[in-house]
């Protein structure tokens, strides 16, 4: 269908690009993915964070290939060399803090990214693929911030370790066989910083193969966009160049700008300070908490308090923090609603805004201790996490009523339905309807 | 004509079975030393016996030993310790069970099944790892006078068993023996 709607097409012109055109087409894909290829008219701000992921995702590889060329994998030199990164490397402490502090800003964007996508329906049919591709890259991010965290090995990095490779230990049976395969040992040591280095510099590599993966499927299916509606006709579209191009170019100066802010001015602000107090195996700090990005699992861990029939609130939290991930999966089946984009589900609008809101919460209630009455606020916010794709998807698509959809997104765009004003809420209007 | 033009469907189906399972092993022969090779090395499997000299250790003083990686708890009980752990009736325990590899795996959780046995009751080995989440637990504090986990708050007693908190089981007794009145192998 994009090529149906393509925006002109590529025609080799000098003599080097037909020999190129004959032999590897690599100028004509580049054409017709990031030049020719046709974006819905009516794409706002939400959708420039895939093109924001790539570039951290560039960036991250960029800045952690040549601080790896400084970095000791081995307990006894890890912690002094990372010291020795910030203080005698050449330009060493903005490439640490640019790595550091740009892992949490690729955590930013892809969180808005997978906001985005649970908004408009992004992840409904023919597009369940690309929405578990997504899944798959939020799944290795998070394997590869984990153990990122962990080679600096400060004392968040060894008890940080400790606790989530503790999970493993509550599979029944084969538990302890598993976190011994996974330490290389019987508790964190230099065989495992070893390794968790390797496949720290290893997924990255797996997430780029994956995302091409994820672009792949999102040019053969198209892109969503605010109205939920498909391309009809080429007049909902426009080429991708300039207006993707243009528009993704403005969002990441933007992002950059703030993100730049935190490295050079606050750079430790969303770091832990025991995390410059080197690794002891026999003192554990008086409160371990991960990364702010997996606070919301960590609340869900701790709210399992109790036995549930044969499992035990050790494996219960466990399986409940694995669950909050897996469900994600699923969720283009959970949602039996036909209609696409949440603009037009006032109901499901207004669930969607509690459980953003209520995933804030659940990373606040991350960041405190496991007492009083911390643990039922975190029950209370993990059943709502889960009751929100258990039981409110699925019942909602059958019960709601959906507004009325326009015929095409250029009759949203060019006259708004339901009466509203020319420009509502959420620069929706593509530029050139702006006249 | 012959036996050659015609096609034994189930000798053919065999066949290809045979040749995916062969196959399907092979490669998991392959595989497995990429996996194996994550395990426990021989060096880290050398270091999971070590002794420690206890003689410096007067009633009513611990020191923490290193084995395989984690702490390990040797305290020299007092008398009143010893009395306080005895008094605890086992069905006020949140887990009845020993935890001690020296004994059977389903000894009760008695103040002697926990020391070092008969005429060595004074004595306590411990892995000093919570067995909620791993964090360690700090020595003679707490609501029972034993050890308390500052991670999330579980309160052990003077006999390392669980009283209070998120921790599931009793603190762990490691496999230790006496080599002489002095000295601890542990592992």
């Amino acid at each position: 269908m994009s090529a149906h709607h393509s925006h002109g097409s590529y025609t080799p012109k000098t003599g080097i690009e037909k020999w190129f055109d004959q032999r590897l087409p690599l100028p004509r894909l580049m054409y017709d993915s990031f030049v020719a290829y046709p974006v819905p008219r009516n794409l706002n701000y939400f959708y420039t964070f895939g093109g924001i992921l790539s570039i951290m995702l560039v960036a991250q590889i960029l800045t952690g290939v040549v601080l790896a060329m400084h970095y000791a994998a081995d307990t006894r030199l890890a912690f002094d060399s990372v010291e020795k990164i910030m203080r005698d490397v050449n330009s060493g402490w903005l490439l640490r803090y640019l790595h550091s502090n740009g892992a949490s800003f690729f955590f930013i964007a892809v969180y808005v990214h997978m906001m985005r996508g649970l908004y408009y329906g992004s992840y409904k049919a023919p597009r369940e693929l690309l929405w578990i591709l997504g899944c798959i890259i939020y799944l290795l991010m998070m394997a590869t911030g984990f153990m990122g965290y962990v080679l600096p090995w400060g004392q968040m990095s060894f008890w940080g370790a400790t606790v989530i490779t503790g999970f493993f230990s509550a599979i029944p049976l084969v538990g302890t066989w598993i976190q011994e395969l996974l330490l290389g040992g019987f508790a964190v040591e230099n065989p495992t910083l070893n390794r968790f280095f390797a496949l720290h510099y290893l997924l990255p590599f797996m997430i780029a193969g994956v995302v091409v993966l994820h672009i792949w499927a999102l040019h053969v299916t198209g892109q969503t966009n605010p109205t939920g509606i498909e391309v009809k006709s080429k007049t909902d579209t426009v080429p991708f160049s300039p207006h993707a191009t243009m528009k993704d170019a403005f969002a990441m100066v933007v992002f950059l700008a703030i993100f730049a802010y935190f490295v050079f001015y606050i750079p430790n602000f969303l770091g832990h300070p025991d995390n410059y107090i080197v690794a002891d195996p026999l003192k554990t700090p008086a409160h371990i908490v991960p990364e702010w990005y997996y606070l919301p699992f960590y609340a869900i861990l701790r709210a399992i308090t109790f036995s549930i029939g044969p499992i035990d609130s050790k494996l219960g939290g466990v399986l409940a923090m694995f669950g909050s991930i897996a469900i994600l999966f699923f969720v283009p089946w959970l949602d039996t609603s036909k209609v696409r984009s949440a603009v037009y589900r006032p109901w499901y609008k207004l669930f969607f805004w509690i459980f953003v809101a209520n995933a804030v919460f659940l990373g606040w209630l991350g960041s405190k201790p496991a007492e009083g009455l911390y643990i039922p606020l975190m029950q209370v916010s993990t059943f709502y996490y889960f009751a929100f794709f258990l039981i409110i998807m699925p019942l909602l698509g059958l019960i709601e009523t959906p507004r009325k959809l326009p015929n095409s997104i250029t009759e949203a765009v060019l006259h708004k339905t339901g009466g509203a004003p020319a420009h509502p809420a959420g620069a929706t209007a593509a530029p050139e309807t702006k006249g | 004509m012959s036996a050659h033009d015609t096609v034994d469907q189930n000798r053919r189906d065999f066949l290809y079975v045979a040749t995916g399972v062969a196959g399907a092993v092979g490669a998991a022969g392959v595989a497995w030393p990429f996996i194996d090779q994550l395990r426990p090395d021989a060096s880290t499997l050398a270091l999971a016996t070590i002794e420690v000299d206890v003689s410096s250790l007067e009633p009513g003083m611990s020191l923490t030993a290193k084995w395989r990686g984690k702490p390990v708890f040797i305290r020299n009980r007092t008398p009143q310790e010893i009395e306080e752990a005895k008094s605890v009736p086992l069905d006020e325990l949140k887990d009845p069970v020993a935890r001690n590899q020296n004994i059977n795996a389903d000894a009760p959780a008695t103040d002697a099944d926990r020391s070092a046995g008969e005429g060595k009751e004074n004595w306590i080995v411990m892995i000093g790892s919570c067995t909620h989440l791993g964090c360690v637990p700090l020595g003679q504090q707490g609501d029972f006078g034993g050890w308390f986990c500052p991670c999330h708050g579980s309160h052990y007693d003077t006999a390392g068993r669980i009283r209070k908190g998120p921790a599931p089981e009793n603190l762990a007794i490691p496999t230790y023996q006496f080599v002489s009145d002095t000295v601890i192998r542990i592992g």
